[in-house]
């Protein structure tokens, strides 16, 4: 396969990914409105959700303070702002319509017709859309997406091109995601004994979809502790960085498989994973939460060159 | 109206081609007409067919109205374009194979030099060079018009990279998806072959070097081209990877193409980007298009471009007017299909009659194409026909005119109902260790009442084109 | 005469590129002036590739070099015995039709100087040979050998517009005089062995080459109001400096490119 097709197929499935990852944060921003202030004024809030999505700097040149209807604005329709869920759609559509013929047409159909709906939905006033409605638009469209996939295309090299996408996109994300409720909510390491003011993490797993997920898995308490193994180490949770670091292996092992050629990228993923693997919910905690996940973010970020020095970038011999 | 040729209705009579076409049409009432016409464009949205107005910025995703109405040749008909058509691609590769070697038909001074060496298609890069089997032009869309039961004229030659194919294509999947009742009753000569015949025609012209089954790529100038539809849609019916310039690199006297699994070499290209952008070391510097050292492998025989570079110097519209004597001039026959009589305004006698009747003829540049740079003399305004007199007089060598032809109609679908719309064709023509045409091409239709501009880049739109079967 | 040629082109780059391609024209031609004693041609670290001889008899050689490149060496060496031709181009085997040497390039537009220093030059002429040396001393005249004034891309008129300016020049403003009169004119790069003066003098040299009727292709140096004799090597030829330019190279990357070249010609003695 072309290095060039192979990257629009890793790039279809981040950008469909960080789509999902973005409506999810408008979502909780959305929820959080609708709450009674626990102490935490909206503003601290919505300012966390512009960090997690990576996006505060460009926000803040473009608008200034954070009010929640410029943040919805940006992070959903906002073609200036490159993560926002217009932009993320519209690439992934774009690198889509490059490589077609490498896609099936059910995969292509979804595609397209996440991007007319979208069209469609731009051309609405926004006093008429509802943001809830907007967020579950974007994640059913992520699960068209995905679903189509599943169902129609060849378990061949371009599969694991859109798979390890998905899978070092969400990687990223999901530590991202962590890393900044970290900051605004760990100041100090006081998580034996819990009792912690949960708000922020119910918040957190509500991102990731996984709080009736999480009741069902640990039950009890929410501590710290519950929800760093649930999203870092619990092979169950489709979101942990396990499984995520994991699905990544996969698809590199089966690429390895096809080309019969292992090479660096096979290796760092083994190497990720096994370290995950032995970690402990204390070992993370004794590294100190935000260490840790500074150090996974770059080691994903040194796979994904890897990815795209051995297979996108064309220049391996 | 009257005085054009109705490919349809001959006085109150239906001619034969269309005989099954007329109950058809009777047999459906207005309201399924338009939901059938929503169908088909929510088909062509969905499979994404769009076509991008050069230079118009507006929406990218644009369609190209398709009439549903199909557009008929008789079998007769048929064979007799075909021959005419073959004669005319196998003419105008001997030209090109003569001009880039010793130029006999120059030397016999049969065409000006001038024409030929100093005009901007000649390569001389390519000068002396062979490529295999002696082609340069491997797809060869002649555009053609009809003026009545037996008269066909050749309007333009394209020899570099006729576009539009895809539309035939899509054209006849559409129709055959929307009404299949109407294949099983008329017997439709089949266009889905193209895929392969091109494929066999790339095949047949790889290097000499190549000791294996060719592997093939389209080049594309990438997916902002409003052609890009069309690239990925024939490199995916052909099972061949669709490639830009950056995915390929030159290395030992080869071609290779970046793929996920190390450099793979790459033996024939069907490039859909001009000469000046293939090689930045050769043509433009500035072209980011294309691939550097690309022709001196060309050139030492390590990889086969085609459509040829230096192919457009065939298909100039001042070669045009000399196409009928290379006929003569090569294959010692004569011409089946007729000229347009052309008056070239480099020519002081031509431009004087050009400038005394610029109201009734069609003025064209040389270098022109899609529709631009055109003026119709009997549609254009006043004001139009001065500001063209001033730009012939500018730059006489850059026009050429033509009579107004009497293009001919058939019935097509508009708000009212059915009315007569002016029509021309291309086909496509394949030249490799065969000539083959495949039965169709593409029809394109002056949507606006009485315009003769056919352009999709002008309003125009496109039909389906069947030749019915013996 | 035999000459000995040593050449060598560095380009250096201040970052590293990603692979370098380039296509080399550095072979002498044949014809009954030159003959070929020995001659290498080798691009350091390159990967040599195809090679051919082009419609107008030039060899070409294609190279490329895989990345990163931060250097790229090109060497020729080689001996060339030469014969005084008188400038004539006789026995050089080639197809392309020397009308196709009247076409404009963006160095040799004519504009009203040259087109008036054209026909002046050539009013009274008796013949094209005639008329050819009158031409080539009238470039000369008009325009001064001086180096530094004028840069790769001066175009002729500019270059008569300064009234000063090097063998490129002087032989660019040639071609667009002949072409001003309609006759085929190219560009031509090579070697002058310059001699033992004491002065130094440029080696790497380009003359222009004017079509004449009944005779056929003749160089004329206007640079140095000659014709081609047996201190001149020729390589190749082209409608302007950029397409005859004996090197043409690409790198891929973002670096800055920096330019060094050395050419060393001798006389053997016989």
């Amino acid at each position: 396969m072309l290095s060039r097709t192979a990257e629009n197929l890793f790039w279809i499935a981040r950008y469909i990914e960080r789509a999902e990852t973005m409506a999810r944060l408008l979502e909780v921003g959305a929820r959080i409105a609708l709450m009674p202030s626990a102490g935490h004024g909206y503003r601290s809030e919505w300012e966390s959700l512009l960090q997690a999505s990576g996006t505060a700097e460009g926000f803040a040149e473009k608008y200034g303070d954070p009010v929640q209807r410029n943040i919805e604005s940006y992070l959903f329709f906002d073609r200036d702002n490159p993560s926002s869920v217009v932009s993320c759609i519209e690439r992934a559509r774009e690198n889509a319509r490059i490589v077609r013929t490498a896609l099936t047409s059910q995969v292509w159909d979804a595609l397209n017709m996440a991007f007319q709906e979208m069209r469609q939905l731009e051309r609405k006033a926004r006093s008429e859309l509802e943001l809830t409605e907007l967020t579950e638009w974007v994640n059913r469209q992520a699960a068209m997406v995905r679903g189509a996939m599943d169902a129609t295309l060849l378990r061949n090299d371009g599969y694991h091109f859109l798979n390890l996408g998905f899978a070092l996109e969400r990687a990223d994300n999901t530590a991202r995601l962590m890393d900044v409720k970290y900051y605004v909510l760990l100041p100090r390491l006081d998580f034996v004994g819990g009792g912690l003011d949960n708000y922020q993490w119910q918040t957190l797993l509500r991102a990731l979809s996984a709080h009736r997920a999480f009741h069902w898995a640990y039950g009890g308490e929410i501590t710290a502790a519950k929800i760093a193994h649930f999203l870092i180490l619990n092979r169950q949770s489709p979101r942990s960085l396990i499984t995520a670091t994991e699905t990544a292996m996969d698809h590199l092992d089966q690429l390895a498989r096809d080309y019969h050629k292992s090479g660096p990228a096979q290796m760092r993923a083994r190497a990720v994973l096994g370290e995950l693997s032995e970690t402990r919910v204390e070992d993370i905690f004794e590294e100190g939460l935000h260490e840790f996940l500074t150090r996974f973010i770059r080691e994903i970020g040194e796979l994904t060159e890897m990815v795209q020095h051995a297979y996108l970038s064309g220049e391996a011999r | 109206m009257s005085n054009f040729f109705n490919e349809m209705y001959d006085g109150g009579k239906v001619r034969e081609p269309y005989a099954r076409l007329e109950g058809w049409t009777r047999a459906m009432p207005a309201e399924l007409r338009q939901m059938k016409q929503a169908e088909a464009e929510a088909l062509f949205r969905r499979i994404g067919i769009t076509f991008a107005v050069y230079g118009e910025g507006g929406d990218p995703d644009r369609l190209i109205p398709f009439d549903m109405f199909p557009r008929v040749f008789t079998q007769f008909e048929w064979r007799k374009l075909e021959r005419g058509i073959k004669q005319r691609a196998r003419a105008l590769n001997a030209f090109l194979l003569d001009v880039y070697g010793r130029g006999e038909i120059v030397r016999a001074g049969k065409i000006p030099a001038r024409l030929v060496y100093q005009n901007e298609a000649f390569e001389r890069a390519v000068t002396g060079f062979v490529p295999p089997r002696g082609i340069y032009s491997h797809i060869v869309g002649i555009d053609l018009v009809r003026t009545g039961p037996d008269e066909f004229f050749v309007l333009e030659d394209n020899c570099r990279t006729p576009s539009g194919v895809s539309y035939m294509l899509e054209n006849r999947e559409i129709m055959m998806r929307m009404f299949p009742a109407l294949f099983r009753e008329s017997r439709i000569e089949p266009v889905d072959g193209y895929a392969d015949a091109l494929r066999r025609t790339l095949a047949s012209v790889a290097p000499a070097k190549c000791d294996r089954d060719p592997t093939i790529a389209i080049l594309t100038p990438g997916h902002f081209n409003s052609a890009y539809y069309e690239h990925s849609f024939l490199a995916d019916l052909m099972g061949v990877e669709l490639v830009e310039g950056a995915d390929l690199f030159v290395e030992g006297g080869f071609v290779w193409m970046r793929t996920t699994e190390g450099p793979k070499k790459l033996d024939v290209i069907y490039r859909r980007i001009d000469d000046s952008f293939l090689d930045p070391l050769c043509f433009r510097p500035d072209s980011m298009l294309g691939v550097p050292g690309l022709m001196d492998v060309y050139r030492s025989g390590g990889v086969t471009i085609t459509s040829a570079p230096g192919a457009g110097v065939a298909d100039d519209k001042a070669i045009y007017t000399f196409v009928p004597e290379m006929i003569r001039f090569y294959l010692g026959e004569e011409p089946l299909l007729q000229n347009v009589p052309t008056w070239q305004c480099g020519k002081a006698d031509d431009k004087k009659y050009v400038l005394e009747h610029l109201p009734e003829l069609v003025v064209k540049e040389v270098h022109g194409s899609g529709g631009y740079g055109m003026l119709v003399g009997p549609k254009a305004t006043k004001d139009q026909i001065e500001h063209f007199r001033l730009k012939i007089e500018e730059d006489p060598g850059n026009y050429i005119a033509q009579p107004t032809l009497a293009l001919s109609t058939t019935p097509t679908f508009v708000e009212e109902g059915i009315a007569p719309r002016h029509v021309d064709l291309r086909p496509y023509c394949l030249v490799g260790e065969n000539i083959e045409l495949v039965p169709g091409g593409l029809t394109r239709v002056a949507l606006t009442d009485g315009s003769l501009v056919v352009n999709s880049s002008q309003g125009g739109g496109v039909k389906d084109t069947w030749v019915l079967a013996e | 005469m035999i000459l000995t040629v040593n050449h060598v082109t560095t380009y250096q780059y201040d970052a590293p590129m990603r692979s370098a391609v380039q296509s080399l024209r550095l072979f002498p031609s044949r014809f009954d002036g030159q003959r070929t004693v020995n001659w290498e041609v080798a691009v350091e670290g390159g990967v040599k590739g195809g090679s051919f001889r082009d419609g107008a008899g030039d060899r070409v050689e294609g190279w490329s070099v895989r990345g990163p490149v931060s250097e790229v060496t090109v060497a020729v060496a080689g001996q060339v015995e030469t014969i005084d031709m008188a400038g004539v181009l006789r026995g050089h085997r080639e197809v392309v039709s020397p009308f196709a040497y009247l076409r404009e390039t963006t160095a040799t537009w004519i504009d009203d100087a040259l087109e008036t220093l054209a026909q002046e030059a050539a009013l009274g002429a008796e013949d094209a040979l005639e008329r050819a040396h009158r031409l080539s001393r009238a470039v000369a005249e008009a325009i001064v050998y001086k180096p530094g004034v004028t840069h790769a891309h001066t175009t002729a008129a500019e270059a008569l517009a300064l009234g000063e300016g090097v063998c490129q020049d002087h032989a660019h403003a040639l071609i667009a005089c002949a072409r001003a009169l309609e006759i085929p004119a190219r560009y031509v790069s090579g070697y002058l062995f310059a001699r033992d003066d004491g002065e130094p003098h440029e080696a790497a040299h380009a003359w222009a080459e004017i079509w004449v009727q009944g005779i056929g292709w003749i160089g004329f140096d206007a640079a140095n109001e000659c014709c081609p004799d047996g201190r001149y090597i020729r390589l190749g030829s082209g409608f302007d400096a950029r397409d005859a330019a004996p090197i043409k190279g690409i790198a891929l990357g973002t670096g800055e490119e920096s330019l060094d070249v050395t050419v060393a010609l001798e006389s053997v003695q016989q």
